[in-house]
């Protein structure tokens, strides 16, 4: 017996005991009908070829494992990030059982969600009483300030109508007249989580601004995006508009909702934009955007309003930072503080420091279009080559953007921009043009291990480690945490390659 | 002036792309900048229009170029008759697929790319009964303001028109969208305007107007045009132009239909000697198989 009561493996360890060993290997042989070694490896080589990248690169008809997911995630973490807001999503239970699970597994937090658990019938008939009875049960179960809508595939495919279906709901008494039920039309077979995003932001600002007279002010609205990183970020950002002195409304703040403290009580609802302020950022100036790939229908929309609009693409790094501080200070009229001009300095200093093991290392990058595009520029201003950009959702105007971004640096010279493409493209990319060091998400551990590549988690969702989400990305400050997460990623494996003692070790160094 | 936004329904083959061509063939003398929005996987809404069958629609030219985010509104809109803006949903093949869902993506890639941009009208011309949720699309809030239902004295039409008025029912209550009246083409049926009339009345609505039957139409179809254009001084070419200043001038003037029962309505086309009772048609019937036995006895 490999283990007993007095010695309990691990499953790490448990399975390479020789006894589950030699099952595994009678079941492969026995049912499996398993091709030889010899040709599983001669396949296997295959696939690290040019000539398999070519037809990789063709393929029409598949995606595997592509770096995206779909619209109703990017609603639901949306509506995290309100007040006392329950997402509820029109359609099939199992869809909302994933966006609960995804979000849980990366936050380490409960995430809140709740289907009208359309079946067959709904299916035929349309989900109006889903959505009658649904409502009345989630106001009357968990007690929301807000309930914000949305839909998965199954509501979309056979055309329900949320706008009416809410307001027939409303009619038979499930939700009282004046309850504030936003809602998004969440395909998931369009677009992806960032779509998601947007629409439900959109959706959001319509049930508050529509048919309301703005009468302007000098406050600024910023909308973070959709962001695995937004408990660090969203309070390094806020700690970076108090030391400006900018008034401001940050408009969809999920940090304190996914990091709810254990001290005893459960809270079901924690933080967030309150429902007042995001009435009353109609008001507001302008509307920055964080994340431009993540806000493109938002910021239209607030246009239309008659604001000022301008949009980032999740600044990391110094020069991105130093774009957003200097266009908020230009909106807010305020000066930027010798305290960020400290700071600023202080992560200049950081990457002058290590200088030596940064530049002209390779990287490839996948993740969403804002995040990519980020990443790319930090790199390049490390003097990094971003060799292989890949977003599955990025668009044809993400890859225009992406080119003139590589162009603008001699670090992006041969680099390539990858939009649409999925990881098991980007498998075949790594095996023909290595590159020194992959940055994405957990998903990358795969193609990591495949390829030997070091992966650095830097972007959602990241399952197999814990509290990354905590530490922040962006600004000057949240420069340093990448900086330092990149830059363990390049020792440690330098370490690793030179560690067999008087073979490889010549370079073994304690300092660095 | 606002953007006005109307949409045509009525049972298959009673002339719906006919009639709302030929209207809107009126509309644009009038001065009005016009947008079609076929909804029919036919794509035959902008034929008369065009003069020719839509080829590019938004479904196909999605399919060809892999999603319909790859699409530009240059690829799918057309220019017709004086200016008429053209677009066709297309969709699936008969028997697979689903054309509901074709129509609502058609419908979202057009106001999100500026179709609707610039024009006076928006029409909808929109397929047999609405069977499913797609094919109300065009009546959710923000869409139609008035629906124009295309009818006849048959029997089975006038069972649409009630049907249609069900589903705008469905939406009137919780949004903007009104039943804008009842058009009836003339068939030739026995006292088509009275029944007409009682059905609208009967809806809460009105018989916009009674186009009579005029075979210039085909001749004019034949030719891939509307009559307006083939032959604009004709009498019936007059007809569409009071059926467009009509529904011109009826804008706001639409209202909340009131459906009626299956047995109301049977009732009713009882009454105008449409239907007939159970008894007469067993009595009919019998009537016919004497006959024929008494002629094979011969």
């Amino acid at each position: 017996m490999p283990q007993s009561a007095e010695r309990v493996l691990d499953h790490a360890t448990l399975f390479r005991e020789p006894e589950y060993r030699e099952m595994l290997a009678r079941k492969r042989d026995t049912m499996e009908c398993p091709a030889s070694t010899e040709a599983v490896a001669a396949q296997s080589d295959h696939t690290k070829t040019w000539a398999y990248r070519e037809k990789n690169l063709a393929r029409e008809a598949v995606s595997i494992n592509p770096a995206k997911a779909c619209q109703p995630l990017g609603a639901v973490f949306a509506a995290a990030g309100f007040e006392k807001t329950m997402s509820f999503v029109h359609g099939s239970q199992g869809c909302v059982a994933y966006y609960r699970s995804h979000l849980s597994r990366h936050f380490k937090e409960p995430a809140s969600a709740v289907s009208s658990s359309m079946t067959e019938d709904a299916a035929v008939f349309g989900g109006l009483n889903n959505m009658i009875d649904g409502l009345a049960n989630t106001y009357a179960l968990y007690g929301p300030k807000m309930i914000a809508v949305s839909t998965t595939c199954m509501a979309e495919v056979i055309g329900d109508d949320l706008q009416s279906f809410i307001e027939n709901a409303r009619a038979k008494g499930s939700i009282p007249q004046e309850f504030d039920v936003p809602y998004a039309h969440t395909p998931a077979f369009v677009g992806s989580h960032v779509d998601g995003y947007d629409v439900m932001i959109k959706g959001v600002l319509e049930h508050f601004w529509d048919g309301q007279e703005r009468s302007p002010n000098d406050k600024i609205n910023i909308v973070p995006g959709f962001d695995g990183f937004c408990v660090g970020n969203n309070r390094e950002l806020k700690r970076i508009l108090d030391l400006m002195g900018v008034s401001y409304t940050l408009i969809q703040d999920a940090s304190d909702q996914f990091d709810t403290p254990s001290d005893g009580s459960f809270r079901m609802y924690a933080g967030g934009t309150t429902l007042a302020d995001t009435a009353a950022a109609l008001n507001a100036k302008a509307t920055v955007s964080l994340q431009h790939w993540c806000t493109r229908k938002t910021l239209d929309y607030a246009a239309e309003k008659g604001q000022e609009t301008a949009s980032f693409h999740y600044p990391l790094g110094v020069g991105a930072t130093d774009e957003l501080v200097m266009k908020i200070a230009a909106l807010a009229g305020v000066d930027i503080p010798a305290a960020l001009d400290l700071e600023r300095g202080r992560l200049v200093d950081a990457i002058a420091d290590s200088q030596a093991y940064l530049h002209g290392k390779t990287y490839a990058i996948y993740g969403d279009p804002d995040f990519v595009h980020a990443m790319a520029r930090f790199v390049m201003e490390t003097g990094g080559e971003p060799t292989h950009c890949l977003a599955t959702n990025g668009t044809k105007a993400w890859e225009e953007e992406m080119q003139a971004l590589l162009s603008s640096s001699p670090f992006g010279k041969g680099a390539k921009v990858w939009a649409g493409k999925d990881l098991w493209h980007l498998r075949s990319l790594l095996f023909t043009e290595p590159v020194d060091l992959l940055v994405g998400n957990s998903y990358g551990k795969y193609v990591s291990r495949d390829t030997g590549t070091p992966l650095i988690r830097l972007t959602f969702p990241i399952f197999d480690r814990h509290h990354h989400h905590r530490f922040p990305l962006i600004g000057y400050q949240g420069g340093l945490n990448l900086l330092r997460t990149v830059l363990d990623v390049i020792f440690d494996k330098l370490d690793r390659d030179g560690d067999v003692a008087g073979e490889t070790d010549i370079s073994f160094d304690l300092t660095r | 002036m606002a953007l006005r936004q109307i949409a045509f329904y009525g049972k298959g083959g009673i002339g719906k792309s006919t009639t709302s061509q030929n209207t809107l063939a009126a509309l644009v003398e009038m001065g009005q900048r016009i947008l079609i929005v076929g909804c029919d996987p036919k794509a035959d809404s902008t034929r008369l229009i065009l003069n020719t069958k839509m080829q590019d629609t938004v479904l196909s030219r999605a399919a060809e170029a892999g999603s319909v985010e790859d699409l530009e509104l240059e690829d799918v809109l057309k220019i017709g008759y004086k200016g008429i803006k053209c677009t066709e949903s297309g969709g699936p093949e008969p028997g697979v697929g689903c054309a509901g869902r074709g129509v609502i993506t058609a419908i979202n890639f057009l106001e999100e790319n500026g179709a609707y941009d610039d024009v006076d009208y928006v029409s909808y011309d929109v397929l047999g009964d609405v069977v499913c949720g797609g094919f109300a699309m065009p009546i959710r809030e923000n869409k139609a303001q008035e629906i124009y239902i295309v009818m006849s004295g048959e029997m089975m039409a006038l069972y649409a028109a009630n049907n249609i008025s069900k589903g705008i029912l469905k939406y009137a209550h919780s949004g903007g969208v009104r039943l804008g009246g009842l058009i009836c083409n003339e068939r030739q049926t026995d006292r088509e305007i009275d029944l007409s009339e009682a059905l609208a009345k009967k809806l809460n609505t009105k018989l916009i107007h009674f186009v009579p039957r005029d075979n210039i139409v085909q001749h004019a179809e034949l030719r891939r045009q509307t009559v307006i254009q083939y032959a604009p001084d004709s009498k019936q070419a007059e007809e569409y132009r009071t059926l467009a200043k009509k529904i011109h001038e009826n804008s706001g003037q639409g209202t909340i239909p009131t459906p009626v029962s299956m047995d109301e309505l049977e009732q009713m086309l009882l009454d105008f000697g449409i239907m007939k009772t159970e008894e007469q048609q067993l009595a009919e019937l019998q009537a016919k198989e004497a006959a024929r036995a008494a002629a094979a006895a011969v």
